[in-house]
């Protein structure tokens, strides 16, 4: 008994009962100093993002404000950066180039993605579904340098054989490699919608009387409408952004292409192609960071707006 | 079936109508989907097939010989290994800790908003602005110079979204009521959350991590002008070296080095994604047992 | 036992002129959610070591007032307290450490809360957080804490079990016993037996009798018979307000002031 009593006596009592209430004890700081600290690592993205902008602008600038034409670059296609005489910065070919791809991916992805989604979210059950979830993910994993390489030693033999064409680095190669890369994010970011939309929604209709898939048709995708849109653009987003798959993919020929079967370059695989051999601090190189600011813009924009209407569904 | 009843009969016609229209959608969308994964499955086979013949102990343990044409990739495992770790032990602890700050903290305001779309932009601006970003920042003007320092400090800004986004997860799915528990007994916030909040989410918090390790290690773009070379004979004796890495291997073998044994950068294609895809496993098989055992 | 500080502070704060020093002094308490209130110029004085009953219909802002005895308002978005709550004399709005206070107030809810770790952790925790740590001592508090909320001899051999996956009527009685273990100076007690089967009820109702002889007891009850039982008074709330508060006995004999007293005691509505 009496380690009992020791035990319970630890506690002030009765008129010192309030004064623990005065005093800040070890716990009460640790309690201070680790609020600050999430605190600080919680904005620490946003200062991550500003950095990334600050650090890319802060290289880039010098071109932007100095030399550059922004008719000539964004309106001409000529690119020759390395043309010791008179250096062309145009870059509509190389933004031809990543709008041909990424279009002729999304063109691949997203009526799969949408109906793989609609499969795994709406059709399969049990172990197929775990499967096929498994699956998805599994295949969003891969890296792009692995789909580059697909791109070139897989795509390019199997292209050139089939359509008979000298090179099998194109349009259609790199879009494919795209879409078979975007495609399984934008399924789990559909079936996510998919599954969003409450199951009393679904119950209501076949109560009803409708059919499964005029369930899906009249009540679920519209439903999911918002959500399946976001997903779309993020998509875009990715494969705006895509570096290797596209620098090994493409062919890398500054191109407005005329059929798919033509070689482009995009933004992005120039700047990898080029940042190594251009001078730190030169005009090619603020040329380069140049782009950079334009891409960060863009899928900054296609982030944003994604963002909006994904949260538009959860208001509405 | 005695008397036919007209309007049964009808019932009846209708609903195997909808049967048949149901089972073609079915059909259809099934088909989609495996269209989808096939191809994907048949040319992960592929790799298998050509590159399995160049897997070895000594593919794996020994260096690049010959100007790369033979030998193993060694330094460029050894690399990613370095690259990866050191990435993680950047990004890990910020990124729990923010997670921590949105899940336990935050309030829904526009200040929060504000943290989550910087979230959702770090994991979307492209990889290569990632590694203009780690060039300007961290190789030039912190100047670590080209390193494994750099380079991970450029990953781990990358795929922090990764351990932030499945750490916030799995803190969100500690029920509040055990919080308010914990509180009403006088705990202290982070009291609350060292005790009942993250012992209940630390397994959720390592799926994300093992995440991160995937991810990271697959990277090749940000990596490339902060940190990686080509070659090197050299390695890594400190995070101020460069290095070699798994990723950038693959991309120079298969596009810089002309007469390389075929199955050579198909074997390199296939130890990293080997490597990859059995952190992402490690990581679902986990998550799946974790589902399998609830705590309330 | 007595403390005479808290006797001069009750006296000097205007609380009802008798012998007795207020453990809890609410005057004029009013409690917003954004625009809605939830409780509105309430004033309550609770003695010590006793058990105080709070009696009323749902939405009668009884655990709004528990809340903001135990400062969650903190802790609670959109909650706004007007108005001055005293504990032990002490203004609680206005204390430098608000974790000190409510580890000095111990709350149980209408559903039982088992956090997820073992028996053993959920009585344990609260003396771990104010940083006892010997395995005696820690054992010596766990049994008699179990032991006073009448649940020791059911879960004595699984003390290592998980405490958020016993049996309703037994999570409810670990929550007491995580209470008591909080050494608490003032028990609370929010609709109890909600979830709680009829022969846990009167053995907590039994435990709570016996706890009265050294904590001050405040008890939000749904069932006008257990105030009877167990209450020394009762405060009748109605729609956000006290409408009475007096000796129990005198509210079940019509000894009322106020017509829906009356009523809702016996049983006209709510």
């Amino acid at each position: 008994m009496g380690t009992s009593t020791q035990a319970l006596s630890n506690r002030a009592t009765d008129a010192r009962v309030t004064e623990d209430f005065d005093r800040r004890d070890f716990d009460w700081y640790v309690d201070k100093l680790v609020a600050g600290l999430v605190f600080v690592c919680g904005i620490s993205a946003i200062l991550f993002v500003l950095g990334i902008f600050f650090f890319v602008t802060k290289e880039g600038i010098g071109f932007v404000f100095e030399k550059m034409d922004f008719r000539e670059f964004f309106l001409t296609p000529y690119w020759s950066p390395s043309d010791a005489e008179d250096p062309e910065y145009g870059i509509l070919a190389l933004m031809a180039g990543t709008a041909s791809v990424t279009g002729l991916a999304m063109l691949v992805a997203v009526p799969f993605s949408l109906g793989a989604a609609i499969f795994i979210a709406e059709f399969a059950s049990g172990k197929t579904r775990e499967v096929l979830k498994v699956l998805v993910e599994l295949l969003a994993a891969i890296p792009s340098v692995v789909w580059g390489f697909i791109g070139l030693v897989i795509m390019n033999p199997l292209l050139i054989k089939w359509f008979d064409i000298p090179v099998g680095l194109c349009v259609l190669n790199a879009g494919i490699i795209l879409g078979l890369m975007a495609a399984p994010i934008m399924t789990s970011i559909a079936e996510d919608a998919l599954k969003a939309v409450p199951d009393r929604y679904r119950e209501a209709a076949e109560a009803m009387g409708a059919t499964r898939w005029q369930v899906i048709y009249k009540v679920v995708l519209p439903a999911a409408k918002n959500g399946l849109l976001g997903g779309v653009l993020l998509g875009v987003g990715r494969g705006f952004g895509e570096t290797m798959a596209v620098l090994m993919a493409t062919g890398h020929a500054v191109n407005i292409p005329n059929s798919v079967f033509d070689s482009v370059r995009a933004l992005t695989a120039t700047i990898a192609a080029e940042l190594g051999e251009a001078v730190v601090g030169g005009e090619h190189y603020q040329v380069l960071f140049t782009i950079g600011i334009f891409l960060f813009l863009v899928t900054f924009i296609i982030n944003l707006s994604a963002d909006l209407i994904v949260r538009g569904i959860r208001k509405g | 079936m005695a008397t036919a009843n007209p309007t049964m009969f009808q019932a009846s016609d209708l609903n195997q109508h909808n049967e048949r229209v149901q089972r073609r959608y079915q059909l259809l969308f099934g088909l989609m989907t495996l269209l989808l994964i096939t191809p994907v499955l048949l040319i992960l086979g592929t790799l298998v097939v050509k590159g399995g013949g160049a897997i070895s102990w000594e593919f794996l343990l020994t260096a690049p010989t010959d100007g790369m044409r033979t030998g193993g990739v060694f330094p460029a495992l050894l690399g990613t290994i370095w690259l990866v770790t050191v990435a993680l032990l950047l990004s890990v602890p910020i990124g729990v800790f923010a997670a921590i700050y949105l899940s336990e903290y935050a309030g829904d305001n526009w200040f929060t908003r504000m943290i989550n779309l910087a979230i959702i932009n770090l994991a979307g601006v492209p990889s290569i602005v990632h590694a203009l970003f780690g060039l300007g920042a961290f190789v030039l003007f912190f100047r670590f110079g080209t390193s494994i320092l750099a380079a991970s400090l450029t990953l781990a800004v990358m795929t922090m979204p990764v351990v932030i986004v499945a750490t916030r997860e799995s803190l969100q799915a500690v029920p509040q009521a055990f919080r308010e528990a914990c509180w009403n007994m006088g705990a202290t916030r982070w009291q609350t959350i060292r005790r009942v909040v993250l012992p209940n989410s630390i397994t959720g918090i390592l799926t994300g991590v093992i995440l991160e390790v995937s991810r990271t290690a697959g990277e090749t773009a940000p990596i490339m002008f902060t940190g990686a070379v080509f070659f090197t004979p050299f390695l890594p004796q400190s995070v101020f070296d460069q290095t070699m890495a798994l990723s950038l291997h693959l991309f120079v073998a298969a596009t810089q080095v002309p007469g390389m044994a075929e199955e050579i950068p198909f074997g390199v294609a296939l130890v990293l994604i080997a490597l990859v895809l059995t952190m992402n496993s490690v990581s679902i098989a986990f998550r799946m047992w974790l589902r399998g055992k609830k705590k309330w | 036992m007595v403390s005479s500080g808290a006797a001069a502070v009750a006296s000097d704060t205007g609380a009802p002129a008798d012998n007795f020093p207020s453990k809890l002094e609410i005057r004029n308490l009013t409690i917003r959610y954004g625009h809605t209130v939830a409780l509105r110029g309430v004033n309550l004085a609770v003695r010590e070591h006793e058990i105080f009953g709070i009696i009323g219909p749902a939405n009668a802002g009884k655990t709004s007032l528990l809340k903001a005895i135990n400062r969650m308002d903190v802790f609670t978005s959109g909650m706004k307290v007007d108005g001055e709550i005293r504990f032990n004399g002490r203004d609680t709005s206005r204390l430098s450490n608000v974790y000190a206070l409510r580890s000095r107030i111990g709350v149980v809810f209408p559903l039982p809360v088992g956090l997820p770790m073992t028996v053993y952790d959920n009585v344990a925790l609260s003396p771990r957080l104010r940083g006892i740590k010997s395995k005696a001592d820690l054992d010596v508090i766990v049994q008699r804490c179990l032991t006073r909320a009448a649940l020791w001899d059911e879960v004595k051999d699984r003390l290592h079990a998980l405490g958020s996956l016993l049996s309703g009527g037994q999570q409810q009685r670990l929550t007491i016993a995580r209470a008591l273990s909080q050494e608490p100076d003032l028990l609370m007690l929010d609709e109890f037996s909600i979830a709680v089967d009829p022969v846990t009820t009167m053995r907590i109702e039994d435990v709570l009798k016996e706890l009265r002889q050294e904590v001050t007891i405040l008890l939000v009850t749904n069932l006008v018979q257990q105030a009877r039982r167990l209450a020394d008074r009762t405060a009748f709330f109605l729609n956000g307000e006290c409408v009475e508060v007096g000796v129990t006995e005198d509210l079940f004999t019509g000894e009322v002031k106020d017509q829906r007293t009356r009523d809702y005691v016996e049983g006209r509505f709510g």
